[in-house]
């Protein structure tokens, strides 16, 4: 809301919480990043000032690794309250040890209880709470089914036939349409910046610039919205005071910015089971209150890293009560807790600061963890001793993944963060509507059996005439493949669009859009799953010679390849340009549908774990991948089929152009400590230069491992010696010894840098 | 001119400094019986590259071997057995990139025939097995005065060397056997590093494909105190001779 300057000086004069801060247009409207580049202090030193755990912080993390290892040992979950509905101000104070505690809230009454959430759908909160050992209530059940309806019901009223079978078949998978769908990023530092009350009367001022002539269908929704945004604001109020805080004002020092801010993100994680709920960009924001109080002397080094390390620990008991199958697709019990570190400003200068480094520095106090998932935005310009501080950490503890900032810039400025794994927006001024992904290596088997499901032996596609020929001719299944894509592209967007609708209308996100602007980009997050299955499949019917073998149906349920053929992930133009081309032409094919809310087509070439089962459900390919066999993560080329070492693997993914795949390119990199060089220190420069490489050539994104094949399977067998050993998988981190047998497996079958 | 290729890495890392190129040569003389990759020995093996091939497998990395002090490193196999098409390479790579160039070596070659691959070398990873003549005969088929020849001559023309030493537990890590190689580097006046490495049997599946007996398939693998044990005697053996340079922090010592 605008003001004029005499109301601004006064509202500073009553406002203890700007003191210090260079004023400027921040003041007179929401405008966090104007804050940020007026008041960041950029940090271009090494690690060395950074400060242990403190006694508290060591007495709080090892009551929480207890209660972690009872819930391993209890199946996964420790307790539900099957009783109260989850929402912002559902459930009284909770506390690991309100004494030590210098970050309070949490998402029930008692650590690592969880909530029931059935807005998004109560079938899986029945099947959830079953599958542990619980039962949700007859009368809760009754009303999520009878009274309130959810988005689950919502969708599956509107679906098609159509949608239901390709979703039966897999063809189209991980949809958002039983649970909450995630990835949007409420802008959490406007409540310590603003205060909740000024957040409240802008909302209300959006809402009066809508008392318009014409109450169109828009204008009507967007009312009823910003009327539930400023109520969940209120109900935000309520939970801080319910632990003792008046968060209706900005906050005064460094300790109150990181409460309010956690407890924005806290009443999120409240009304929200989002398949993915991440941070934002929050640690150099949260900086510049520290700086303030270190310079005005009433916080010393220890006590900000304390800040930090509990704040953290914090984000780290974060939980959901999913189902064990939707685990199978998103292993190991992630939540997304994304913080997007670093990165460059549109000015030249550095985002980095002291907090860069703390929260990097928490994986030492705490330990290595999964979450929260802690990403760095990485430019060739950032820092060296903060470069090669990143790839120390990376080497001592595998938990930190890398994203190009020198990519994402030009589109999304340097206020953006990263939601889930590696989609990009600018916060609070940008969502996205999750759309899974779609399979196009089963899509490609639809081409040549005319549209018949391989595994379910059903018309799943549109019935077209199958390939019958003895040896697949390249030509010829490129025209049906192209076909096929043009099908699955708007059958996928139509089934976004249902999807979307439904969760606006029965599961609105109320307070993480109330921490957005009013008028703000939407993208339709679309997703494929097996380019590089795609690809060398496509490569060997175009250079060697690929028989289907068919059943009596018909159907090609395995193919005989003779001859080499160039396999994807060894810089090879040959292949590497087929993968570029199918990107390409499915991102278009899927510009061509509208979307709900004129939202903007974006894609990405991510699986997350879900590589493991779209193989499950893909017969075989003829690449010569046998039926069942996992497809490679993201955009990986297949394990053990990049010959040519690391940087020619790396090159073939940075060809993957991002101007189609604007939700994010994932690739996951994983090097034995060995490989990267013999003395460490050579190690950290040698990591430093291939993340500078990647970046340079052009490469979205990069998980990387640094870990012994043997350690892993180690691990395997005595899982109770590594409650803390994190890996990165396809866009995020998991405790190793969470993941199911098979994707253990999965896991250590990979491509290895450095193993023979 | 065509050479003889195994096959490339693009991300090597521990030969030679920063991050290399690495291009393993098909064929060897040498018939060490703890070679990880005796499916390199075969001289007629491999496939046939020539110089722009490699050359053009290499220009897409040159960034990140710059930026990371890195180059281009040639292995096998037993390069020196291709000394003249590894001439044109190396002076391709330094005319065309100012490339850093290393050989990783057993010095199992006549001098002569390696001086001009030499003037166009930066760096000779140099793999010193086995000090006593004859169980350099036991262990690799041959007598080592070539290779010491060889070592000599480089030390003749001030070449950057790094010597390796693989310590193969009972074979190559006597008390007598590291004295020696530490007293013989300490000869020489243009080692810049040692580097004993622990004896590995990640290649030993490679000889059963091959339809080879692997000797060594009971011997263990040398734990970090007898790694230690070794880099210490080479170390005080190699400056009783007297003319050790004091390396650098973190350069001998891991």
């Amino acid at each position: 809301m605008a003001m004029t300057e005499s109301e601004a000086a006064r509202r500073q004069s009553d406002n203890d919480g700007w003191r210090g801060f260079k004023p400027g247009k921040w003041q007179r409207g929401i405008d966090v990043k104007d804050f940020i580049d007026s008041n960041l202090t950029p940090y271009r030193g090494d690690e060395r000032f950074l400060a242990g755990p403190t006694e508290r912080t060591k007495e709080l993390w090892r009551q929480i690794r207890e209660w972690m290892r009872l819930e391993r040992e209890n199946g996964g979950v420790l307790d539900v309250d099957v009783d109260t509905v989850s929402t912002i101000t559902s459930h009284a104070p909770g506390y690991i040890d309100k004494e030590k505690e210098q970050i309070v809230g949490l998402q029930t009454d008692a650590p690592l209880k969880r909530s029931i959430q059935p807005f998004g759908g109560v079938r899986m909160v029945i099947d959830a709470c079953r599958a542990y050992g619980f039962e949700l209530p007859d009368d809760i059940v009754r009303l999520f089914t009878d009274i309130r309806k959810t988005h689950n019901q919502g969708v599956f009223d509107a679906y098609t036939a159509e949608m239901k079978l390709a979703r039966k078949a897999g063809i189209i998978t991980g949809l958002p349409d039983a649970y909450g769908r995630g990835r949007i990023i409420g802008d959490y530092r406007r409540v310590p910046l603003y205060g909740v009350d000024r957040l409240i009367e802008d909302k209300k001022n959006d809402l009066l610039q809508l008392e318009v002539d014409a109450m169109s269908e828009s204008v009507i929704r967007a009312r009823e919205e910003l009327s539930e945004q400023v109520r969940s604001l209120q109900e935000l109020k309520r939970m801080a005071a319910s632990y003792g805080f008046d968060i209706s004002r900005p906050a005064n020092n460094a300790k109150e910015a990181v409460q309010w801010l956690y407890f924005a993100y806290l009443a999120a994680i409240k009304e929200q089971n989002g398949a993915a709920m991440s941070l934002g960009r929050v640690s150099s924001f949260l900086d510049t209150y520290i700086e303030r109080d270190l310079m005005e002397g009433t916080l010393t080094e220890d006590e900000a890293q304390e800040l930090i390390d509990h704040f953290v620990m914090k984000l780290r008991l974060v939980k959901f009560l999913r189902t064990p199958d939707y685990n199978e697709l998103f292993s190991g019990d992630p939540t997304w807790v994304t913080e997007s570190i670093g990165g460059m400003a549109l000015s030249g200068e550095t985002r980095v600061t002291r907090s860069s480094l703390r929260i990097l520095h928490t994986l030492y106090n705490l330990g290595p963890a999964p979450e929260p998932n802690l990403t760095v935005l990485w430019s060739e310009k950032l820092p060296e001793p903060f470069k090669r501080y990143c790839a120390k950490v990376s080497i001592d503890t595998s938990s930190i993944q890398y994203e190009n900032d020198d990519l994402m810039r030009p589109y999304y400025g340097d206020d953006y963060g990263i939601a889930c794994c590696v989609s990009a927006m600018r916060i609070g001024k940008q969502m996205q509507f999750f759309g899974a992904r779609a399979n196009l290596a089963k899509a490609l088997l639809y081409a040549i059996n005319g549209g018949v499901d391989e595994k379910l032996g059903m018309q799943v596609g549109p019935a077209t005439a199958p390939i019958t020929s003895e040896v697949l001719d390249y030509d010829e299944v490129m025209q049906q493949y192209d076909r096929m894509l043009e099908w699955l592209a708007g059958l996928y967007v139509n089934t976004l669009n249902v999807i979307h609708y439904m969760h606006d209308k029965y599961c609105y996100e109320r307070l993480e859009m109330a921490l957005h602007d009013r008028d703000i980009l939407r993208t339709m997050a679309c997703g494929i799953a097996g380019l590089s299955v795609v690809a060398d499949s496509l490569s060997a019917i175009k250079h060697a010679v690929v028989r289907p073998v068919r059943n009596e149906q018909g159907v090609a349920v395995d193919f005989a390849i003779e001859g080499e053929y160039p396999q994807y992930g060894n810089n090879d133009e040959r292949v590497d340009s087929i993968a570029v081309q199918v990107v390409e032409s499915f991102m278009n094919k899927l510009r061509k549908h509208e979307t709900y809310r004129g939202a903007m087509h974006t894609m990405s070439v991510l699986t997350i774990t879900s590589n493991v089962v779209y193989g499950k459900k893909t017969g075989s390919t003829p690449d010569g991948r046998k039926a069942g066999e996992p497809f490679a993560p993201g955009a990986n080329p297949m394990h053990g089929r990049d010959r040519k070492g690391a940087l020619a693997s790396l090159a073939s993914v940075a060809k993957i152009p991002y101007e189609h795949s604007l939700d994010g390119i994932s690739n996951t990199f994983t090097i034995v400590p060995k490989a990267l060089g013999r003395e460490p220190h050579n190690r950290v420069g040698n990591l430093v230069s291939l993340l500078d490489g990647y970046a340079l050539s052009g490469g979205h994104h990069l998980n990387v491992n640094v870990f012994d094949r043997a350690q892993l399977l180690d691990a395997m067998e005595h899982p109770e010696n590594y409650p803390q050993l994190t890996i990165r998988v396809s866009g995020y981190a998991v405790n190793f010894i969470k993941l199911t047998r098979e994707q253990q497996l999965d896991v250590i079958n990979r491509t290895f840098h450095g193993t023979f | 001119m065509k050479g003889r290729i195994h096959s490339i890495e693009t991300f090597g890392t521990v030969d030679g400094p920063g991050i290399r190129f690495v291009l393993f040569m098909q064929g060897c003389a040498l018939q060490c019986q703890y070679c990880h990759n005796p499916d390199t020995w075969d001289r007629t093996g491999g496939r046939s590259a020539d110089v722009e091939e490699i050359l053009s497998e290499v220009e897409p990395y040159l960034d990140y071997y710059r930026r990371s002090g890195g180059g281009i490193t040639v292995t096998g196999g037993e390069p020196m057995l291709q000394a003249p098409f590894l001439t044109e390479l190396f002076l391709a790579c330094k005319r065309r990139w100012n490339l850093h160039t290393a050989l990783d070596s057993s010095g199992f070659c006549d001098p002569a025939h390696a001086e001009k691959l030499l003037d166009v070398t930066d760096l000779v990873l140099l793999d010193l097995k086995q000090m006593d003549r004859a169980k350099h005969i036991a262990l690799t088929g041959h007598p080592n005065d070539t290779i010491i020849r060889f070592a000599r001559r480089l030390s003749e023309r001030s070449i950057p060397v790094w010597i390796r030493h693989v310590l193969v537990p009972g074979l190559t890590d006597s008390y007598v056997d590291l004295k020696a190689l530490g007293e013989f580097i300490g000869e020489l006046d243009n080692v810049e590093k040692v580097e004993l490495l622990p004896y590995h049997n990640m290649g030993a599946y490679k000889w059963r494909q091959l339809g080879k007996t692997y000797a060594l398939e009971r011997v263990p693998v040398p734990s970090e105190q007898e790694m230690e044990r070794a880099r210490h005697i080479v170390d005080m053996r190699r400056l009783a001779g007297g003319r050790m340079e004091r390396p650098a922090a973190g350069e001998t010592r891991r």
